[in-house]
């Protein structure tokens, strides 16, 4: 058996992985990442429109800061997020996309004088200042008050994690290719590494670290259609889950992405619709106007989604013979617009459609997209019941999010996520607290015990099971009963489903019995993973009788603070049980800077809870007397939540913008 | 696509398990019927469910968007995921891209190849040693030129697929050429202000015959290239920066 040791053992090789990475060892520690492709071929290369960061430098973006970012991702969030961690979010972003620009990120620049735009269907003409000429541009997207999301063309992910990925070469950072965790090492509440299997030789490695991190993304593809990445699969989530002593957080806190395209649910961008891009219906009717006439389109996902499915349960949907869809229409941005700014749009239509979106509206429907739910880490990144297991960007619920995270907000929460949990992961280390004193014999238990499970997916069965029927069951049950509209019939019976396919998936046997490259072997464990993150989400979703952001029930619909301003926390602590224990984190309204209120999309539908309106009248009190004393936006924020001792002290200072020096 | 009768695909996959020591290279052929808007990433998984469930071959964004799945597809350096069937024949054949380590059938390495490459050319912004203070990511951005920022991303779309190097002549002769990836590289952070590097720093890169004196300029690479990226110019430029670089030597 081999066995590594080193500092900091990083799972996942994209923008969060890799920017974890070059932090820890930034600080001198030495730092592994194990990743299951080369990390330029990450999920995070996908990411298309852009990175929000509040920098303001375009006219449209005028005004922009923390404070505004802030309020967006919280009311974006149906205020499930964490206020602090949002805090330390928005006054770190602008930092990130400055790291990242001096890395060499090519962001598309602000031009200074007149240019077109489309908005609200209209032709407009900007005129950005001479001043801001050169510096960072950024584009329209949902549910944000400014112009915030700084792209690079439609390659942002890309672009990002090139870069990135360009830096840990720099540092020599050592990355160990189609290397699988499979377990996490842990004893007596204390992570000591992973168990790793080589995917193509069969290999099992023992890492053995200070600390763990898991940055392995989201889990969107225990649904049939998805928008994710064929490795999307929720393993960091699950071996997480494994421990039995680690959590999950909001599992069932699931986003689907307006506009990927019919049938094969590839993304287009939702700069799409940032720029002025419209949604149709069969008539070549623009019906966004009349559901949510102030933001259109532009409302926030999970409500465009919705929506769009409520039109075309209206009869108003697209007849094909994949199902109803509804058209995406960017003609009206032109040409030159569409092969500039949205040329992976474009590259994507021509592809996978035929056709030519310059020319033609593209067949969308809302698809799963994104995971707001992961491991429950606090806000350093690091697990609350199992020491020395942290987590950063999708695969992590520290809980920037929510219930329904912000478009663009998610690679610029990688990046964030990796520069801030790296600092406080060095901090560990460099503390008598992290030395790990694991014996052999431990390590040794754990690497038995995964082989012992490889071994028993290859031995002879009665009555086997493939993984593949289980693995589309999986997917069929969560497209249909776990998707944007949720009831108690259908949850139910999801839950129940999922069990029976769990304890049906124990029983799988693999037909090649060899144990070096063996993509059967691999589905069929990660199928036994993916069924108990399915359940997770599913009975989460049933459990939270309530409608919170992307968590839509036809049975509950209004957004209850009594009795749901809460985090669902879920655990599997005996290996036998076909379901998780299930508890609830409450969030505490008296801390919070931006006490819940009215989203602003269709029908207040809230059942308050009655702490709201106290904090907001202290909130408001507080505000006023700071204002009467002259103070400023900085002192007032820090008397309504302080976040700054929180958060790394390389990273406190001011953004400096160009109206707004220091 | 017309409703007519869907057309059975035959699709020869070129097999080879180079960890299991008496294994051969084969041709397997499969049957599947097409499905409208089939593309060979949804053929190669139906293959896997249907008849072997050991197939290897490498699918992660299945958008054209991360370079995981070039192969020979009917002899020709392609991303797979974005092929579509019906603008093929009935018989397919696929084969795993030359010129990188085999991991087994239309699985390759090429992530290894890659990580050589960008250590050899070394594809990251170099500060001068003197400047090489932490950036103050607090200050506004340093200022770039729209249009300059617009040119590097061009080259910087670069999926480092492959493609051009199982489609590059001169590959085959020199095993350490860096190929049209390498040399688009290059180009890339020639032309961004934020690399300090000199032409001389470049020249000791790239002025050799494994660099842009090796290519034949049979243009393979660009032909290939699922990016479109202007391979040809941008090997011909640094070519004449280099010359110019060699005859003040």
């Amino acid at each position: 058996m081999r066995i590594a040791y080193t500092d900091v053992l990083v799972v996942g090789g994209g923008l969060a992985g890799l920017r974890c990475a070059t932090g820890v060892k930034e600080r001198g520690l030495d730092t592994v990442l194990l990743t299951l492709v080369p990390p330029k071929r990450s999920h995070s290369a996908a990411a298309q429109g852009g990175m929000q960061a509040s920098l303001g430098n375009c006219i449209k973006g005028e005004g922009d800061n923390e404070d505004v970012h802030f309020a967006d991702t919280i009311k974006g969030s149906d205020w499930g997020a964490d206020q602090d961690v949002a805090r330390m979010f928005v006054n770190t972003a602008p930092k990130a996309i400055r790291e990242l620009a001096a890395w060499g990120v090519p962001w598309t620049r602000v031009r200074k004088g007149d240019h077109q735009a489309i908005i609200n269907a209209k032709k407009v003409t900007l005129t950005e200042k001479d001043e801001a000429h050169g510096l960072i541009t950024a584009r329209d997207f949902g549910g944000t008050k400014k112009w915030r999301t700084c792209y690079t063309s439609d390659g942002t992910g890309h672009s990002m994690l090139y870069a990135m990925d360009n830096k840990a070469h720099e540092q020599e950072i050592k990355v160990h290719e189609r290397m699988e965790a499979i377990s996490l090492i842990h004893e007596n509440g204390r992570c000591y590494g992973a168990v790793a299997r080589n995917l193509m030789t069969g290999e099992l490695v023992a890492y053995i670290a200070k600390a763990t991190t898991i940055a392995t993304g989201g889990y969107g593809r225990i649904y049939a259609v998805s928008t994710n990445a064929v490795i999307c699969q929720g393993m960091g989530q699950a071996i997480a889950l494994e421990t039995g002593v680690a959590t999950l957080g909001n599992m069932e806190a699931i986003q689907f992405h307006p506009t990927a395209i019919v049938p094969v649910g590839i993304l287009t961008t939702e700069g799409c619709r940032g720029d002025g891009g419209l949604l149709t219906d069969v008539d070549g009717y623009r019906f966004m106007p009349d559901y949510e006439p102030e933001k259109k389109e532009l409302a926030s996902r999970d409500v465009v989604s919705r929506r769009m499915v409520e039109h075309m349960r209206k009869g108003k949907g697209v007849k094909s013979r994949y199902g109803d869809h509804l058209w995406l229409d960017i003609t009206i941005l032109g040409r030159e617009h569409i092969e500039k700014n949205l040329r992976e749009v474009k590259d994507i239509c021509e592809s996978f459609l035929g056709i030519d979106p310059a020319e033609q509206p593209i067949p969308v429907r809302p698809t799963q997209h994104y995971s707001m739910g992961g491991i429950r880490t606090d806000y350093k990144g690091e697990s609350q019941t199992l020491q020395g297991l942290y987590s950063c960007g999708e695969a992590a619920c520290w809980d920037l999010h929510g219930f329904n995270r912000l478009g663009g907000n998610s690679v610029s929460e990688t990046v964030v996520a990796g520069m801030l949990v790296a600092e406080h992961i060095s901090d560990f280390c460099e503390t008598k607290e992290s030395e790990i004193d694991i014996s052999t014999k431990l390590i040794h238990k754990f690497v038995d015990k995964e082989q012992a499970k490889l071994d028993y997916l290859l031995a002879a069965k009665e009555n086997p099971e493939s993984p593949y029927p289980l693995r589309h069951a999986m997917e069929n049950i969560m497209m249909d009963k776990v998707g944007i509209f949720r009831n108690e019939i259908d949850l139910q019976e999801a839950v129940d489903e999922l069990e029976q396919l769990l304890i049906r998936s124990r029983n799988i046997e693999v037909k090649h019995k060899t144990l070096t490259a063996n993509p059967e072997l691999v589905n069929a464990y990660r199928v036994q993973r993916m069924l108990k993150l399915a359940i997770c989400v599913a009975k989460g979703a049933l459990e939270r009788r309530e409608s919170r952001g992307a968590h839509a029930r036809e049975d509950y619909l209004e957004r209850n603070d009594k009795d749901f301003l809460n985090r669902t926390i879920t655990s599997w602590p005996d290996e036998n049980q076909t379901m998780p224990t299930m508890t609830y984190e409450p969030i505490d309204i008296k801390t919070m800077e931006l006490p819940p209120g009215f989203r602003g999309y269709g029908k207040d539908m809230t059942i308050t809870n009655p702490e709201s309106k106290v904090r907001q009248e202290e909130v408001d009190k507080l505000r006023q007397e700071l204002e009467d004393k002259g103070a400023d936006r900085f002192e007032i924020q820090d008397a309504l939540l302080e976040y700054n001792s929180k958060l790394p002290e390389c990273y406190r200072g001011k953004n400096e913008r160009l109206w707004e020096r220091f | 696509m017309s409703d007519n009768k869907a057309r059975t695909l035959k699709i020869s996959i070129l097999r080879y398990n180079p960890q299991v020591p008496e294994d051969k290279p084969k041709v397997e052929t499969y049957e599947l019927e097409e499905a409208d808007g089939m593309t060979l990433f949804i053929a190669l998984n139906d293959i896997r469910e249907k008849y072997d469930e050991s197939l290897k071959f490498d699918f992660v964004c299945r958008a054209g968007i991360c370079g995981s799945c070039s192969m020979l597809v009917n002899g020709t350096p392609t991303l797979a995921c974005r092929t579509l069937t019906s603008k093929l024949d009935e018989d397919i054949s696929l084969a795993p891209l030359p010129m990188f380590e085999l991991i087994g059938d239309l699985s390759i390495y090429t992530g290894k190849w890659m990580r050589g490459l960008n250590e050899r050319l070394e594809t990251w912004i170099h500060e001068k040693e003197e400047e090489q203070t932490k950036v103050d990511a607090n200050r506004l951005e340093e200022r770039m030129d729209p249009d300059l920022a617009d040119d590097i991303y061009e080259l910087d779309r670069c999926v480092e697929c492959g493609c051009c190097v199982a489609g590059c002549g001169t590959m085959l002769m020199k095993n350490d050429f860096v190929g049209a990836v390498g040399l688009n590289k290059v180009a890339r952070y020639h032309l961004d202000p934020r690399d300090k590097r000199s032409d001389e720093d470049y020249y000791n890169l790239i002025g050799d015959e494994n660099g842009v004196f090796g290519c034949m300029t049979l243009l393979g690479c660009e032909d290939v290239c699922p990016k479109e990226l202007p391979l040809q110019s941008k090997i011909a430029y640094m070519r004449r920066k280099m010359v110019s670089m060699k005859d003040d030597k």
